[in-house]
């Protein structure tokens, strides 16, 4: 039978990689592959996922060295050499132990952008009517199906240099809630996303949007948190 | 330093890099013009000594580049060296400074 040669990293920031040699079968995933590891090979193994199906974004991994989720990467698509693939944990934040980060910070940091709704009506208002074919509604189309993965985050060189910058992700949830038009709290986070820690830092590399297993442009949420605090600040609005 | 003021940076960035953008292409076309036949100072002087024109063309130049280089060179000190506190701020308004008074140097000295 075909086998993987397949470098695991274990430990935690000070850990080291381990090779097992997995089964190749067809239709394979990577996560098929750690699973694979974990419950047959070495059961110490840590890593983290729940649906295994694309939606619950908790499965993301550096597969040689590029962040992807797991349970939809084919094998196919991830081994170089023929048979050989890298799996590390995701880039940019704290290694808990072998494949699992700590993804308070990320998190978090949704949170520092106020990546919160918040409406004006109450439970005796009439339901709103957003329009589909409006442009902020489409623009919220466009950004809305992130699964917090964290596969922008850790591809991101802009947050590897800059701690305090919020990232694509939250960056993302911010703009798509500016674009709601039901949400009242547009100028406290554009407030919250401005400057250094927030949109303004981004260097425009578009790793996140090059990366996204969604197809999200990020970079694309980012370009507009930036020309709408630049006129808000023109305006004297902000 | 407040989002307004980080803010306003990016925007001087952005603007200084249209009229620098400009700026360099027609400082190129006339190098490519004016070496045809040969560089000598006095060839460049005939061009610009007296010359308002020249004179606002580059005092402007000068101009965005004061603006241009100390913003730009901000974000390369806090992602490169973790420099971030205020006293980044300080020195790049010193280096920015220099930068102005060499350039306005050098431009008043072709011009007079």
């Amino acid at each position: 039978m075909e086998t993987l040669n397949v470098s695991v990293w274990r430990g935690n920031a000070d850990g080291a990689f381990q090779t097992y040699d997995v089964p190749r079968h067809a239709s394979q995933t990577v996560l098929d592959v750690v699973t694979h590891i974990q419950r047959v090979l070495d059961p110490t193994l840590a890593y983290r996922f729940a649906c295994r199906v694309g939606m619950c974004g908790s499965c993301a991994m550096t597969i040689n060295g590029v962040a992807r989720w797991t349970c939809r990467t084919h094998i196919d698509k991830a081994v170089r050499n023929g048979n050989q693939i890298e799996i590390g944990p995701l880039r940019n934040l704290p290694v808990i132990r072998d494949l699992v980060t700590d993804m308070r910070e990320f998190f978090d940091k949704w949170a520092k952008a106020k990546g919160q709704f918040e409406g004006g009506r109450t439970r005796r208002d009439d339901f709103a009517r957003v329009a589909p074919d409006s442009t902020d509604r489409k623009m919220v189309d466009a950004g809305i199906e992130c699964i917090g993965c964290g596969v922008c985050y850790s591809s991101c060189d802009v947050v590897a240099w800059n701690p305090d910058y919020l990232g694509p992700a939250a960056l993302n949830r911010a703009w798509t809630l500016i674009k709601d038009e039901r949400d009242i709290k547009s100028i406290e986070r554009l407030r919250a996303v401005a400057g250094d820690a927030g949109c303004h830092s981004c260097h425009t590399h578009m790793s996140c949007t090059e990366h996204c297993p969604k197809q999200l442009s990020p970079t694309a949420g980012i370009a507009g948190l930036k020309r709408a605090i630049s006129l808000a600040v023109l305006r004297g609005t902000l | 330093m407040s989002f307004r003021a980080q803010t306003l940076l990016w925007l001087a960035q952005r603007a200084s890099a249209a009229v620098l953008g400009v700026c360099v292409l027609v400082h190129l076309a006339t190098m490519i013009y004016a070496v045809r036949g040969g560089l000598t100072a006095a060839e460049i002087l005939s061009r610009t000594q007296g010359s308002a024109a020249w004179l606002a063309f580059y005092s402007l130049f000068v101009l965005a580049i004061v603006v241009h280089v100390p913003i730009g060179l901000r974000a390369v000190l806090g992602e490169w060296l973790a420099w971030r506190s205020p006293s980044r701020d300080w020195v790049l308004v010193l280096i920015s400074s220099a930068i102005g008074f060499m350039g306005m140097r050098a431009v008043l000295g072709v011009y007079s």
